[in-house]
């Protein structure tokens, strides 16, 4: 049972030395390389997250400006809408009231016109009847000049007829 | 999950055709030799000049494979190398450089040509021994762990060239076993400032202990050598340790350990031979803690086995086996734990010893 407590020299010696060796090769050729790889993959990891928090932070930066953008966008766009329905009511009413005014000229004007006619028409009746009359007269005087009776009333009678209006 | 029962199909088959042999080996020669566990198991946690493969047949028949190793001696100034295959197989006397050397359970003794030997009243060989520096089993075993150590690591270096990317195969497997090491032990316990320094020889004491446990479980060849259960091992690991912590002890730690600061002088009498006798029997408790923690389970192991050549009977073996099976589950975690409990308490001792400010 001593050998359990008892170191070997030998081993001592070999464990020693190869360990010594073992540590050597491991830190040159897989523990530098490695730490230095998961550290450089650490940094990068961080930055790459730094730099997505970075950009979520633009995005929503841009979000809210474009938003700004359309805001203003549909304002301006209700504002000229508006104008522009007021516009088309101011044309519509001037046109409107142009237009009465124009119609009620060219009333009138026809209404001056018919009643030049009107008064044309008269004088032309009056002339006509004046001619009826002496032709009347004429007819009578040159048919009827027995009776004075009879041609007084003959004559009062187309005198009743002719009617001046 | 497959792979798994395969393998655990082939060990049981392994098993069950030992068992037969035994069984049958045992009952022939059931007169002649009582089976002697202790002697079983006590080879096999110790070290040997000879590499022993695998035993069949019985009695005169019986064969045996096995790798003589490389024996080397330091008599008088002397070297001497010769295999293990030189020493006579009945005579156990082996002849190099004019000296003769007699070999007698794992112990090499000088001797004479005819090979006298002289015993003290205990029947202890008292002759002289030489230096004995040969390339025993452990050492072999040793260096497979070390070859394979080298091996697994380098390509996992090597797949970290070309950038940062998604770990994969092997890398993938021990990148998070390294951080882990890097991070939650030496980090923690030494500080990321002073870490780095350290980190080299606490993630190769962390692999080599993990490995040589886990290559320790293996029960066939090139596997089951003892080595962090040898005391020689888990010394110089102890040694290493203890003499990283103290060479690079800052003025602070000599300080507290060496005049007890903030105590009246009648504690102080008591506490300094207290802290000086504690740099010591930290890295002891290192030492007996991996030594004793994976001897015993060699022995737990062993002695499962051996329950069936002592009672006799093959029909204990299933009983035999379900606890062997239950025991190598638990060794395989306690591989793992006993090269983590080391590397924690290294850095600890180490990160206790080179912290700057005053306490």
């Amino acid at each position: 049972m001593d050998f359990l407590l008892t170191p070997d020299p030998g081993l001592v010696f070999w464990t020693t030395i190869s360990f010594a060796i073992l540590a050597f090769i491991l830190k040159k050729f897989a523990w530098g390389p490695i730490l230095h790889a998961l550290n450089l993959r650490n940094e990068t990891i961080e930055q790459s997250l730094k730099a997505a928090e970075r950009a979520k932070v633009e995005v929503e930066q841009l979000a809210i400006t474009r938003q700004e953008m359309m805001d203003d966008a549909k304002n301006e766009r209700d504002d000229l809408l508006k104008e522009t329905r007021e516009l088309k009511d101011k044309i519509l009413a001037e046109a409107r009231s142009g237009a009465n005014s124009e119609a009620d000229k060219i009333i009138e004007s026809a209404r001056k016109q018919i009643e030049a006619e009107k008064s044309a028409a008269i004088k032309e009746l009056k002339k006509q009847v004046a001619e009826l009359s002496v032709d009347i007269a004429s007819l009578l005087i040159e048919t009827e000049l027995k009776d004075d009776n009879k041609q007084k009333a003959i004559i009062d009678k187309y005198l009743d007829n002719v009617n001046f209006n | 999950m497959k792979k798994f029962l395969c393998v655990l199909v082939v060990l049981s088959s392994i098993f069950c055709s030992a068992i037969y042999a035994s069984d049958t080996h045992s009952k022939t020669e059931e007169n002649e030799e009582a089976f002697d566990p202790t002697e079983l198991i006590m080879h096999h946690i110790s070290d040997s000049h000879v590499w022993h493969v695998v035993s069949w047949g019985e009695g005169e028949n019986e064969k045996h494979i096995e790798i003589p190793l490389p024996i080397i001696l330091i008599n008088d100034g002397t070297f001497h190398f010769f295999l293990y295959s030189e020493f006579d197989h009945d005579t156990h006397i082996a002849e190099s450089k004019g000296s003769y050397f007699f070999y007698h359970h794992g112990k090499i003794y000088n001797t004479d040509k005819h090979g006298n030997v002289e015993y003290d009243s205990d029947h202890h060989i008292i002759n002289s021994k030489p230096l004995d520096f040969s390339l025993k089993r452990n050492v072999w075993s040793m260096w497979i762990s070390i070859v394979i150590m080298i091996w697994v690591f380098t390509s996992v270096a090597k797949a970290y060239k070309g950038g940062p990317a998604k770990p994969k195969g092997a890398q993938s497997l021990f990148e998070p076993i390294i951080q882990f090491v890097n991070e939650d032990i030496i980090t923690e316990q030494i500080g990321a400032e002073k870490g780095p320094k350290f980190a080299p020889y606490l993630l190769t004491v962390f692999f080599f202990i993990w490995f040589n446990n886990i290559l320790g479980l293996v029960p066939f060849f090139p596997g089951g050598s003892n080595f962090t259960g040898n005391i020689s091992v888990t010394m110089v690991l102890a040694l290493i340790t203890f003499f990283i912590t103290n060479i690079n002890g800052s003025k602070s730690y000599w300080k507290h350990t060496l005049t007890a600061p903030g105590v009246p002088f009648f504690v102080k009498v008591l506490l300094v031979p207290v802290e000086i006798i504690g740099l010591f029997t930290k890295p002891f408790a290192l030492m007996i803690r991996l030594l004793a923690n994976i001897t015993a389970g060699h022995i737990i192991i062993l002695s499962l086995v051996s329950l069936i050549f002592i009672l006799k009977t093959i029909y204990i073996s299933p009983v035999s086996i379900l606890l062997t099976l239950v025991m190598f589950v638990l060794e395989l975690l306690v591989a793992a734990l006993q090269a983590y409990i080391f590397t924690l308490l290294s850095a600890l001792f180490i990160g206790m010893a080179v912290e700057d400010h005053e306490h």
